[in-house]
């Protein structure tokens, strides 16, 4: 289990960050978004290859209206 | 036309920049934009919803201005850390809108947070324009920690106060080597008019406009306002007295028959 934006989300065997986006039916082309695993920020580059531990916290955000 | 804004070596035309906060419709922030001919509106860094994503965005790009990131949010330095390096790989810009904020009942900056914030985004080579008191001590501070710009609040955030303390942002002005900003708490134009008299070099607007019950129509006026208290500024104006001073001569008075 991991935990995506808060939600516990079972995340398969061994997902790379790029297998979590799918999951959520995210494009991980989608231009505009970041992701952070454990307070980490991750590179986009590294989405097909780094692994979520199980437990993780994943946050991924985008950007939105704000002052 | 006003002389450009340079911040971070940057050239801006414009002296006002937009916050995309509390628009109700996007096509409304289109127009807003338009009217108040910025370069730079900030945004805020949120989870994603797939429903929602990429709207904003497009919109923006739309219109040819650049996002700034804010760190809005964040009450600690370590989140405002973190937040800003997502918007970085999300938005491909190393600029940010640094917010540490103490408390949500008057969001005002924390102090100790935001300068440890500031240090660490200017060492991992963020150009830095903290959101921050009107505190002339803390503008130094953040000045002298690498910050590209000050931007002293002139009252609470979405207050419409206008600005509490124009001493203070006078006092700000005169010591600062960097851009001042004013940010948040202006409520109509001549809040903006009044922040480039007393010398700052932009203003940042989100709630006056978006939550105004016209949001293009303020959105023009408060740049025409920005434009106007820099012309005023320059043109120096006149010295507050305590008695009236005729314009009118006072020689030459026609005396009328009783």
């Amino acid at each position: 289990m991991i935990y995506v934006n808060g939600q516990p989300t079972d995340g398969g065997e061994n997902p790379t960050i790029r297998d979590v986006l799918l999951r959520l039916d995210i494009d991980p082309a989608t231009a505009g978004i970041a992701v952070a695993v454990d307070a980490e920020v991750t590179r986009r580059g590294e989405w097909p290859t780094l692994t979520v531990p199980d437990g993780a916290r994943v946050e991924i955000v985008t950007a939105t209206q704000g002052g | 036309m006003t002389a450009p804004l340079h911040i971070a070596g940057r050239e801006l035309r414009s002296r006002l920049l937009l916050g995309t906060g509390g628009f109700a419709r996007l096509a409304t922030l289109g127009d807003a934009i338009e009217a108040c001919e910025c370069e730079l509106v900030t945004v805020a860094m949120r989870r994603v919803d797939p429903a929602t994503q990429g709207s904003l965005l497009d919109v923006i790009s739309e219109r040819g201005v650049d996002v700034l990131p804010n760190t809005a949010g964040c009450f600690t330095a370590r989140d405002a850390v973190l937040t800003a390096q997502l918007a970085r790989e999300a938005l491909g810009t190393d600029w940010v809108k640094l917010e540490v904020i103490g408390d949500e009942r008057t969001l005002l900056p924390d102090a100790p947070e935001l300068l440890v914030a500031a240090e660490q985004l200017v060492d991992d080579g963020f150009v830095v324009l903290p959101y921050t008191n009107d505190d002339p001590v803390l503008a130094r501070r953040l000045q002298d920690v690498g910050c590209a710009a000050v931007m002293p609040l002139g009252s609470p955030i979405g207050s419409g106060m206008g600005i509490a303390n124009p001493a203070n942002i006078t006092l700000i002005v005169q010591a600062a080597g960097v851009p001042v900003i004013l940010d948040a708490g202006v409520g109509t134009a001549s809040d903006a008019a009044l922040a480039m008299e007393l010398g700052c070099d932009a203003v940042l607007c989100a709630s006056a406009i978006s939550r105004a019950a016209d949001p293009v129509a303020m959105a023009h006026a408060i740049r025409l306002a920005v434009e106007a208290g820099v012309l005023a500024r320059g043109a120096g104006r006149i010295a507050r007295r305590t008695h009236a001073r005729a314009s009118s001569p006072l020689q030459g008075v026609a005396e009328f028959a009783e």
